[in-house]
């Protein structure tokens, strides 16, 4: 036989490809395409309707934030003052206090969620989170310098936070590269959270030496935003994070049908046409920025990255990436814990929300152990989201 | 584009002729029974190929050319550089020295979503997200055909729905994968890479970790879809003799080169199979369909003289 172009051009290549569907070679069978869109509708009305259900809570949540405390704001005078018909004292309790607390608690929550569910993904291991390996740990270690010893305020020490982040992660990337093509699929991910444990308790190492060294005072300071909290927000805050979203999350969006190709694993993924090492450093970097930008801003709230993505993937169920009810789970799990801290804790004690989310996520990691689906067993079907 | 090959009629009817096709395939050797035909037609070679990791070679200094249109299968010895070569091929393991050439071009200068519309690998242990759905996943396999913003389209459901139907997995579409079995699974990842919808599709031991009934259906399975759809298929197996059956070209390696390639009756034979793996053993026409039969002699079962004497020198010559 002779081939029909021998030498054709890689646009031709493509261009061969488009005109497939309506080749005789393939078959038309569109009752059963009918059944799989169907199917296909099916699982995105199920991951849209956990979605609304997750948003409902939310507003109650929200709700709730904005209208209990030791002044008390019925839900109809909380609408009127959201509206800006507000009286003064209202006004004040709502806008100025509550209401920046509690969107910082969601923007921030979105952010550690969207960066868990990435990390979890690529690395497909349910422990590889920015907070158990080491990167919002990166973030406080930076953070504890710069307020203990160089003496920063708390931009300077926004800064240092997310610049810790960032070098921390560069650094456990570097340590955990294989070189190119060297490694076997799955190994990558495995060794990036070895490395990434490791990393994070010399992390602490330096964390404790700092505190120990400090002032008693300082000191104090320091453990405070070494907890995480979203007490003291304000809006030129809440303007860099909102910002560092709205750029961050349609890069998620853009990037989403690469992570689907990254879950089937190095080979896979390249014979799908996304090259595994290059995407895998481009999403991480996203992770670790949106990690980044939320330790920054509240501080290291505890195992909220590390939990909500496989929550949100509990509840859709479809081994769909639900990035969207991900970031739902943790802008819930942050601003309920938050209101939790403030208002639910006996013995009428204000604790900060980081406070809360260690509570919840270190059973999840006990019981995520347990059962065995920490996975990087080298199990051939590891799981990504570690939900068994 | 023209697509009148002998076989586009049979893939338009319906299921009996292809399962009778099979059958015949069954009787004689395969490649006897039809032409490939010449829907597709991606060309796929080598030159001078270089492979190895960490600057150890393992592949040196290799030209092959892929028969396009058939069923090419790499055997060879553990560490004998097969799954190095296809990986080699499938651009997962960039080459040390040499090219490989996807229709002339080298297939490192190609963006990685143009290979893989024309290019597709089932590799040995594919991974899965949990609770997936054989549905989604296959449809996962529409990727390179999939832009920015464009999502799933009505030819997308089309070509997935086909796939499933050519692989038999229509029916599992809406169950979760890690409920199937073996057989299944493998079936439904075949599945995965047809909705990739490539000319050329390499596959490393698609029968490994299967029992002998579902390694015949798999391999039954790719036959049938090279002889039906001309897609090119390049595999690595480890059993000699169902390479030899359901080869049209076998590729026999030996620390990282080839050593005898052509049809399976002029390539598998009691030297190359003694050179290729040390082994001596009797090489006889398999009795269902013709192609060679390996059967291994060993230390404590020497072959009857007359039987040895008969067949090896009826190979041989």
């Amino acid at each position: 036989m002779t081939p029909r172009t021998p030498h054709a051009a890689p646009a031709d290549l493509a261009e061969g490809r488009r005109s497939r569907p309506e080749s005789p070679v393939h078959r038309v069978v569109p009752a059963e395409a009918a059944t799989l869109a169907a199917a296909r509708g099916a699982r995105r009305r199920r991951e849209r309707r956990i979605a609304i259900v997750l948003a409902a809570a939310l507003l109650v949540v929200a709700a709730l934030s904005l209208s209990v405390g030791s002044y008390s704001v019925a839900v109809p005078d909380l609408l009127r003052t959201l509206a800006g018909q507000g009286t003064g004292a209202e006004n004040f309790i709502v806008l100025t206090l509550r209401l920046p607390r509690l969107v910082l608690g969601l923007l921030t929550g979105i952010a550690f969620a969207l960066s868990g569910a990435l990390f979890q993904t690529v690395l497909r291991n349910p422990l590889a989170s920015p907070d158990i390996v080491g990167v919002t740990g990166g973030a406080s270690a930076a953070a504890v310098l710069g307020m203990l010893v160089l003496g920063f305020g708390s931009l300077a020490t926004a800064f240092a936070a997310f610049g810790g982040a960032i070098l921390v992660a560069t650094i456990i990337y570097l340590l955990a590269w294989r070189g190119r093509g060297g490694g076997t699929s799955g190994v990558a991910g495995y060794r990036f959270v070895l490395i990434g444990v490791g990393v994070a308790f010399m992390v602490q190492g330096l964390l404790g030496y700092l505190l120990s060294r400090a002032e008693l005072r300082n000191a104090q300071d320091a453990l405070t935003w070494l907890v995480g909290s979203v007490s003291g927000a304000a809006w030129p805050e809440i303007a860099v994070v909102a910002v560092g979203l709205a750029v961050l999350l349609p890069i998620v969006r853009m990037l989403a049908p690469r992570l689907r190709a990254l879950q089937l694993g190095d080979d896979l993924a390249t014979s799908l046409g996304v090259g595994a090492e290059r995407n895998r450093l481009g999403l991480l970097a996203v992770a670790v920025a949106l990690a980044a930008l939320a330790t920054a801003m509240v501080g290291p709230l505890a195992f909220v990255a590390f939990v909500s993505a496989p929550i949100a993937r509990r509840l859709v169920g479809t081994g769909g990436l639900g990035l969207v009810p991900s970031a739902l789970v943790g802008a819930l799990i942050v601003s309920g814990a938050d209101f939790a801290a403030q208002h639910l804790l006996p013995g009428g004690l204000q604790l900060p929300a980081g406070v809360v989310t260690g509570a919840i996520g270190a059973p999840y990691l006990l019981w995520l152990l347990a059962t065995g689906a920490a996975g990087g067993s080298g199990s051939s079907r590891d799981s990504t989201e570690g939900t068994r | 584009m023209a697509r009148n090959g002998p076989l586009t009629d049979v893939s338009g009817k319906n299921s009996v002729e292809l399962v009778q096709g099979r059958k015949l395939g069954r009787t004689q050797h395969p490649s006897t029974q039809l032409t490939a035909p010449t829907a597709r037609t991606t060309s796929l070679r080598t030159v001078a190929l270089g492979l190895g990791y960490d600057g150890v070679p393992i592949v040196t200094d290799l030209d092959l050319e892929i028969a396009v249109g058939r069923i090419t299968v790499i055997v060879g010895a553990n560490a004998s550089g097969k799954s190095t070569l296809l990986r080699g091929l499938a651009r997962l393991l960039a080459p040390q020295s040499g090219v490989v050439l996807l229709d002339g071009i080298d297939i490192t200068k190609i963006p990685g979503k143009r290979v893989a519309t024309a290019l597709g690998l089932l590799p040995q242990q594919p991974l899965a997200p949990e609770g997936i759905t054989v549905g989604e996943l296959v449809g996962r396999g529409r990727h390179p055909h999939q832009g920015w913003f464009r999502g799933t389209t009505a030819a997308d459901d089309a070509i997935v729905a086909d796939a499933l139907v050519r692989t038999g997995t229509l029916d599992l579409a809406a169950r979760r994968l890690e409920e199937l079995s073996g057989g299944q699974r493998q079936r439904v990842w075949i599945a995965m890479a047809l909705a990739q919808d490539t000319d050329i599709l390499l596959l490393d031991e698609p029968t490994s970790f299967l029992d002998v009934a579902h390694q015949i259906e798999v391999l039954d399975l790719l036959l049938e879809l090279n002889r039906t759809r001309g897609t090119t298929i390049v595999m690595v197996l480890h059993d000699l003799n169902l390479a030899a059956r359901y080869a049209d070209e076998m590729l026999v390696m030996r620390s990282g080169g080839i050593i005898a390639a052509g049809p399976p009756a002029k390539t598998l034979t009691v030297d190359v199979v003694r050179s290729a793996f040390g082994l001596d053993a009797l090489v006889i026409p398999d009795p269902v369909c013709g192609s060679p039969l390996v059967v291994p002699i060993g230390r404590f079962h020497p072959a009857p003289t007359p039987a040895s004497a008969i067949l090896g020198k009826a190979n041989l010559s």
